[in-house]
């Protein structure tokens, strides 16, 4: 994603920014938008902890010490000298902030993931559809609209229900529901850009069709498509904490926001730390997502800059 | 406008055979319920046993060439689970999913169109940022640990409410705040943009130069025009509540509704109550945005069907 960004920003700059570096190219872009900044710092930190997981959290999030159960947030060291369970501990005294960062891991890496292929599935489907049209996009786009039809919870909670329950499978069943949204987007823009000088150009040179679509036509249409990316990165991350919390998605003793809060539910009137912090470091983590690519849309759309 | 809806009621055919098709042969080639349904311990001929007795031993073809010929006629079988007709507990349930929904899409609507058309006439100003702020967060919240909340904060420590249960208006205030909150966000955001953009149109700033009231620029004018992107919206989130979106919710406050159905079939590997649920959230999602798209014609001149 940074790539491209980038890639958009030095084209852009090139005549009047020499001397400056990528990186302080890549800070203008946040001018005047500072919550944007604060959002995209959040978030690039909320990843890098999750990806060093096993180096930060103060505990293994699995194991628990029964004595230790239902111990509310506290700065003090437990008796063993280890360190303070900050956040508490829950029904099977295992500390809230391991299990948070450990979770958070599960729950990015099922949203990345999700994205990252259904995106991919999906985009190359809507450029073949917008590229050829005739009856290649009317039959694409026909499956694309009776898939988008289809009941999204119900299906994934279907195909969950049969595979079984568990990380694997449960991003198997959020790819199954999501990779549409890609399909009318891409299309959408390639309709667009289909009809361009720049791409009646290239055709004209003799330029092969492959080489059209994804070097020419791909990259305009890349900005709308990464706000896609990054606000469906929020959705799939709340659909991975819904169905971890009915108890159709993570599987204990692993650990993810949404199983967190559907365990923890039980307790809440003894013990509200166990559901208070999964669901605020969910909204959190969606409302960066949201922030980052609302941003990504108005700043690199030129028809929506200076809309708002 | 006939032919038009013609041509949609068969995409909407189209639509529940597909899905309906999709869930019986994924259930039927993956899935096993024997397993769930027997103590661990049945001998292989109990097992056997079953798959007789419930079809399951039969081609893969034959089971759904005469699964799609009883739902011709909205037979889906016995619930394995409940053992009484699988439409019938789906059509009992509806009416707690139908009037929660119901009651948050009003709430909705009734906070988030006046303040985002206040927001659109005023922007720029408090209210404006506020309400486009609130309704982003609005929209990140999970829906099911906002209610954990509501019920932490409303039930446990002020007990002005019941922490869970259905009956009385009191049950209802709960869960309807909290599915209230995904729509109006929605509403309100939509209105705020449409609305801001209508009013900045060429027409509307004629009919002011002519002299006509700000009353009538924004009601007879601009909010006319934004009804079909506001309706869409509405009709939309309507759909996706019905469907089924309400479960976490209502598993957070024993509401006894359709949602809760869904996550307890998935539960039990009851296939033919399944088929119904499919069936049924099919169709109403299928005759929403029919009636959305209707409204259209009604709502702006210019589009014909």
């Amino acid at each position: 994603m940074s790539n491209n960004t980038q890639q958009g920003i030095d084209e852009k700059n090139s005549k009047s920014e020499v001397k400056k570096n990528a990186f302080q190219r890549f800070l203008q872009h946040f001018s005047g938008n500072s919550l944007a900044l604060v959002a995209f710092i959040l978030l690039i930190l909320i990843i890098a902890i999750s990806i060093f997981a096993p180096f930060i959290a103060p505990y293994d999030p699995a194991k628990g010490n029964i004595v230790n159960r239902l111990k509310p947030p506290t700065l003090e060291r437990p008796a063993d000298g280890g360190f303070p369970h900050i956040l508490g501990t829950d029904q099977q005294g295992r500390d809230v902030l391991s299990r948070l960062i450990y979770g958070g891991r599960v729950s990015m890496s099922v949203g990345f993931t999700v994205v990252a292929i259904g995106g991919t599935i999906g985009t190359l489907l809507g450029l073949i559809a917008g590229y050829f049209g005739g009856w290649t996009d009317l039959i694409i786009m026909r499956i694309v609209d009776v898939a988008s039809s289809f009941p999204g919870l119900l299906i994934a909670l279907t195909f969950v229900m049969v595979l079984g329950p568990g990380q694997a499978n449960l991003t198997i069943a959020l790819l199954l529901v999501g990779w549409m949204i890609y399909a009318r987007m891409a299309r959408s823009q390639v309709l667009t850009a289909r009809e361009s000088t720049m791409v009646e150009a290239s055709r004209a040179i003799g330029c092969s069709m492959p080489r059209i679509l994804f070097n020419h036509i791909l990259p305009n249409v890349i900005s709308p498509l990464i706000t896609t990316f990054v606000l469906e990165m929020a959705h799939m991350i709340s659909a991975e904490a819904n169905m971890s919390f009915l108890g159709y998605g993570i599987q204990p003793p692993a650990s993810s926001w949404g199983l967190m809060i559907g365990e923890g539910r039980q307790y809440i009137t003894s013990a509200w730390w166990i559901v208070v912090f999964p669901g605020l470091i969910i909204a959190l983590t969606v409302l960066c997502l949201n922030l980052v690519g609302n941003w990504v849309r108005e700043e690199f759309d030129p028809l929506q800059k200076g809309r708002h | 406008m006939k032919r038009y809806i013609i041509v949609r009621l068969l995409y909407t055919i189209v639509v529940i055979l597909g899905v309906s098709i999709l869930v019986f042969v994924v259930t039927h080639m993956v899935g096993n319920p024997v397993n769930t349904m027997l103590p661990l311990q049945a001998t292989e001929a109990e097992r056997a046993a079953l798959r007789h007795q419930l079809g399951l031993d039969k081609p893969l073809f034959e089971q759904l060439t005469t699964f799609l010929g009883s739902m011709v006629k909205l037979d889906f079988g016995i619930s394995w689970w409940q053992q009484i007709p699988a439409l019938g507990i789906v059509i009992n349930k509806m009416p707690a999913t139908f009037m929660l929904v119901s009651a948050a899409m009003i709430l909705s609507i009734v906070v988030a169109i006046p303040l985002g058309i206040l927001a659109a006439y005023k922007p720029g100003t408090f209210l404006d940022r506020f309400l486009t702020s609130a309704s982003l967060i609005g929209l990140c919240l999970p829906p099911f640990w906002l209610g954990l909340m509501l019920v932490l904060f409303f039930a446990v420590r002020l007990g002005w409410f019941f922490t869970s249960g259905y009956g009385t208006l009191r049950h209802l205030i709960l869960p309807t705040i909290t599915l209230a909150v995904v729509p109006m966000g929605h509403l309100a955001q939509i209105v705020r943009f449409s609305m801001a953009e209508q009013l900045n149109a060429q027409y509307a700033i004629t009919a002011r130069a002519k002299g006509a009231s700000e009353t009538a620029v924004l009601f007879g004018h601009a909010l006319k025009n934004a009804a079909t992107s506001i309706v869409t919206m509405g009709g939309s989130d309507f759909g996706r509540l019905l469907a089924g979106e309400t479960a976490a919710v209502e598993v957070v406050f024993g509401w006894p509704g359709f949602g809760t159905l869904i996550v307890d079939t998935i539960g039990r590997q009851d296939f033919p109550l399944l088929q119904a649920e499919v069936f049924f959230v099919a169709v109403v999602i299928c005759l929403i945005n029919l009636i959305v798209d209707i409204s259209y014609a009604y709502l702006d001149p210019r589009i014909k069907y």
